[in-house]
């Protein structure tokens, strides 16, 4: 047991206080499903170092605050207040989540074609309890780690997208994450997207601050992509520099299903992704797609794991990371061929760019083959910026600073690339250049 | 100015890691002359070209180095290329995820600036490049691709030839641009090079062979040995070097 009993009981009064207010109330399985991981949170408390998959991340920080939800939000918010987060050249069904509440007027869900929906946990829960229930909570483990129990014991306003068979999204979905200043502030998304044979959609999930001290979001997404359906994810973590954000994407593929994440962090003080993918039929094809920045004292985190466990099963990995100060960046990849995979081809990598003498990463690309099949490779680098690289950039007049700075984002250019959408690649890039060292020089040159 | 002299190398000595690699070079090069600066493998050919244009890593123990009458060995490598120093690099660089248009509109931008110019937008920039990259045949897909990033030998030669042809220097210095070329690529190099020879403009030619010394025709031929200037003449130099080899030199070189 590693969480105090005081820490428990503050919890346990948060759970029951928040009661009535929680998507689902009043739905036995629900309640029962939030008991249940309440359990099992009182039992494992939060990850210690002592556990593998949390041996370079300490969560002490998180573990000894007394993080409060906030039931009745009274946000006076008005859409330009967010404007600089919205993708202004993509029309997006947009829904908008400040401090754990969906906020309606912030939002814009818009139309979807057919009988496909989109809206927040809250209503899918009143609307189609039945709907949801073969999916919620049945492909993130609350088992996995004390944050995903304690996510789905407090599991809190996100967004369901429901496609039907053959249902294909023009406009992609962009769910927004708001946090205003408040301090302890705890919050705990839920999404589930369920994707039906033949459907294609593209989700976006931004998480950015108005302000921030010290809050917490604790976000976990499930998706279940099905027969030859593709869903494309991107995620953008923006959140104020002492945010702490722990987030779980888990996802099932079913038979020839395309799945695609992109995902990006820039913001937070303690960062820790886990990004999970069950290619659980065969033909699934998978690509993970990352970039971390880190800077000052910032920790972040990725621990992706991909589960081949049907034939034909193709899956692609790229993340880098760029880190300066005396941040510290961690990366974990596990793709694991189980008996029985055959004809899997899996291929992963991840680089990293250290921009200080100060600035540490612990990288891990690992590969599990229980099939004999197979073609899969991976790799890991870590380096810094080439001299060879600058002398021949200041050898064409381009000064020191820009040269670094050109340099830079260039090694982040790779990532971004890889994403289809213009708009968001647009928006990373500017982010990018408020926050990489030295692109000050450069932002004539590259915009 | 009494001096018309562009560059003058004074007993030049420079070390790397503790190693004596160039030990009292002496040149002076006049506007408008192209020198040719051969010999053997380890001669110190290609430090004498990184050296002027500023490389770090390079210990200069003794001698001096002007050019256009100010101390060269105080730029920095940006600022002797704003002042219209060129190296053409013998092995360009890869720079994944930098779009060769921007670093090219860089540099361009670079030093109009430091010309008191106005600096080109995307538009004219585009213009010049495109009656520069005529200059030098280089496909414009290139122009798309991150620097040099998958270019075969010859198109990466090309591109050095372009930034050329685009930033138009007082002094360019050829870093063995003729290794790995075949002949088209090395006639199209040559050709692009000599289009830029003018009155004003300086040219060194570092080579280890004399074949592109046919097509880029020099005044002056240095002949360099253990980091010496060991022979000096004019281009029948450079056909004898063909004929005899650097044998000789290297026999001259250590009786001497």
């Amino acid at each position: 047991m590693t969480i105090a009993a005081a820490q428990l009981d503050h919890y346990r009064r948060e759970l029951s206080a928040l009661g009535a207010q929680l998507p689902g109330s009043g739905l036995t399985w629900v309640e029962k499903t939030r008991q249940g991981a309440f359990e099992r949170f009182a039992q494992m408390g939060f990850p210690s170092a002592r556990d593998e998959n949390w041996k370079y991340t300490r969560v002490t920080p998180i573990e000894k605050r007394a993080f409060r939800s906030m039931p009745k939000s009274c946000i006076g918010l008005i859409p330009e207040d967010l404007e600089r987060f919205f993708f202004a050249a993509l029309p997006c069904h947009r829904l908008v989540f400040v401090n754990g509440q969906y906020t309606p007027q912030l939002s814009e869900p818009g139309a979807l074609p057919g009988r496909a929906t989109v809206c927040s946990l809250t209503k899918a829960l009143a609307d189609n309890p039945d709907r949801l229930e073969p999916y919620l909570a049945r492909y993130a483990d609350a088992d996995a780690n004390g944050f995903t129990a304690l996510n789905t014991a407090f599991m809190g306003d996100g967004a369901v997208l429901y496609l039907p068979r053959d249902t294909v999204l023009e406009h992609p979905v962009h769910l927004l994450f708001v946090a205003t200043t408040q301090e302890e502030l705890f919050v705990n998304p839920r999404n589930l997207i369920v994707a039906e044979q033949g459907s294609e959609a593209t989700v976006i999930e931004s998480y950015v601050s108005l302000g921030g001290n010290g809050y917490f979001t604790n976000a976990l997404t499930e998706v279940v992509v099905g027969d030859n359906a593709e869903v494309t994810h991107y995620k953008l973590q923006q959140e104020h520099l002492s945010a702490f954000h722990i987030a779980t994407l888990q996802v099932q593929q079913r038979r020839n299903s395309r799945f695609t994440s992109h995902s990006i962090s820039f913001g937070g003080s303690l960062v820790r992704n886990d990004i999970n993918a069950v290619l659980d039929a065969e033909g699934a094809q998978c690509t993970l797609n990352g970039l971390y920045l880190g800077a000052g004292r910032q920790h972040v985190d990725y621990h992706t794991r991909i589960d081949h466990t049907k034939p034909l099963g193709t899956s692609r990995e790229h993340y880098r990371g760029i880190l300066s100060g005396r941040a510290r960046g961690v990366f974990s990849g596990l793709t694991q061929v189980h008996a029985g995979a055959q004809k899997t081809d899996a291929s992963q990598s991840n680089d990293n760019l250290l921009l200080s003498r100060d600035a540490e990463v612990d990288t891990k690309p690992q590969l599990e083959i229980y099939a004999d099949d197979v073609k899969c490779s991976h790799g890991a680098t870590v380096g810094q910026l080439d001299d060879d690289m600058i002398f021949y950039l200041r050898a064409r007049g381009i000064e020191a600073q820009a040269a670094r700075g050109l340099l830079t984002y260039g090694f982040a250019q790779d990532v971004i690339d890889r994403m289809h959408l213009a708009a968001v690649r647009t928006a990373v890039e500017e982010v990018l250049l408020g926050q990489l060292p030295d692109t000050d020089a450069i932002k004539g040159l590259v915009s | 100015m009494g001096d018309s002299r562009m560059l003058s190398i004074k007993n030049l000595h420079v070390s790397v890691a503790g190693k004596h690699i160039l030990q009292g070079i002496d040149l002076q090069i006049m506007p408008g002359e192209v020198h040719a600066i051969m010999g053997p493998n380890g001669s110190g050919k290609s430090t004498l070209a990184h050296v002027l244009a500023g490389r770090e890593g390079y210990d200069i123990t003794e001698g001096e180095i002007t050019y256009e009458g100010q101390n060269l060995l105080l730029l920095a490598p940006e600022e002797r290329a704003r002042e219209g120093i060129f190296l053409a690099f013998q092995y360009p660089v890869e720079i994944p995820g930098v779009n060769n248009t921007y670093f090219l509109k860089a540099a361009v931008n670079a030093l109009r600036k430091h010309r008191g110019e106005p600096e080109l937008d995307a538009m004219d920039f585009m213009q010049l490049m495109k009656t520069r990259i005529k200059l030098v045949g280089m496909n414009e897909a290139l122009l798309k691709r991150a620097v040099n990033q998958g270019f075969s030998g010859g198109e990466k030669k090309r591109n050095e030839i372009l930034q050329m042809a685009l930033l138009e220097p007082r002094l360019a210095i050829l870093d063995e641009t003729d290794s790995g070329l075949d002949i088209d690529a090395l006639k199209a190099v040559a050709e692009g090079v000599n289009r830029l020879r003018s009155p004003e403009r300086a040219i060194i030619v570092v080579t280890h062979y004399q074949r592109l010394l046919n097509y880029i025709v020099p005044d002056h031929v240095h002949v360099l040995a253990q980091g010496r200037v060991v022979k000096s003449g004019d281009r029948s130099l450079a056909e004898h070097l063909e004929e005899e080899g650097y044998g000789w030199i290297e026999k001259e070189a250590a009786n001497a």
